[in-house]
């Protein structure tokens, strides 16, 4: 089962539709890796609303795919995790701490509208100062 | 869902090795777990099977998921084995048992499996501290070079 990609502006979303096999997991990581620049992509959501079970193996990927996406110089969020799911995930003992995450495809593309916004600021600030310092 | 029988009557089935002398086995399921995605297939047969029970949607979840660890245990550790559910009647509960079953190496030390943040297969897996926590009873048996037996059971209401 493969995950479809759409390119939304500056972003990347990847809506997962049904349960997914390790395999079917391990090709969504290369493929976002891949499709983030190719497409100049600045930002990944990764949709997870239809997952009704997140195991060991899938909270792993997840996390490797946001390591993997921010060393391509991007940022990941996962939206859409369901109660129940983040119930087990608590019990299970497993950590997405080092990972962002948002409620919806709404709220994930709000947030990395603002993290980009953030980092749009710095550049051109950074600009201006070397241009005084010139002149 | 072809291996799937269902057992209806009074009768106490005595084929069968019951999991307690006073637990009925109400219907039964074994999946052959040999590659992820069998990993799968287990966990939606298990949620499928519970669903029947009167568990909650969270309920249901936890159940799916702890499957999904035992069965990713198993291909893991054992390469293969088999993950049978059993919905059951004890007295006055319904409950859905799980028993993951492998030939595989078996485990040196169970008590530091089943210590938080232990796995010899780089977190892939094992987690059997976390499988306790998402059921409600939870029992193993390993033998060094012959296999490894997990049997959890959650309680509707439990």
């Amino acid at each position: 089962m493969q995950v479809p990609i759409l390119k939304q502006g500056l972003f990347l979303i990847a809506t997962i539709q049904s349960a997914l096999s390790d395999a079917d997991l391990m090709q969504l990581r290369d493929a976002i890796v891949e499709q983030v620049g190719k497409r100049r992509s600045r930002g990944v959501i990764i949709d997870v609303t239809a997952l009704d079970v997140m195991d060991s193996f899938a909270t792993r990927t997840l996390r490797d795919i946001s390591q993997m996406i921010r060393l391509r110089g991007a940022e990941t969020v996962i939206v859409g995790i369901q109660p129940e799911v983040a119930l087990a995930l608590v019990q299970l003992g497993l950590n997405l701490a080092d990972v962002d995450t948002a409620l919806d495809l709404e709220e994930g593309l709000a947030f990395l509208g603002q993290k980009i916004k953030s980092f749009d600021h710095k550049a051109p600030n950074a600009g201006r100062e070397m241009g005084t310092r010139e002149r | 869902m072809s291996d799937e029988h269902q057992r209806s009557g009074r009768k106490r089935d005595s084929a069968e090795p019951s999991i307690e002398k006073t637990a009925k086995v109400v219907k039964e399921s074994r999946i052959l777990i040999q590659s992820d995605l069998d990993i799968v297939e287990a966990r939606q047969q298990g949620r499928m099977m519970a669903s029947q029970l009167g568990f909650s949607s969270s309920e249901l979840t936890l159940v799916a998921t702890a499957i999904s660890e035992l069965a990713r245990n198993i291909v893991a550790y054992a390469s293969r084995g088999e993950i049978a559910l059993k919905l059951v009647n004890h007295s006055e509960k319904q409950g859905i048992v799980v028993i993951a079953s492998d030939e595989g190496p078996g485990i040196r030390d169970v008590s530091l499996a089943l210590q938080d943040g232990y796995s010899t297969s780089r977190s892939l897996g094992m987690g059997l501290p976390g499988v306790r926590r998402l059921m409600d009873e939870f029992e193993i048996e390993t033998t060094l070079g012959q296999g490894t037996k997990v049997t959890v059971k959650k309680w509707t209401n439990g």
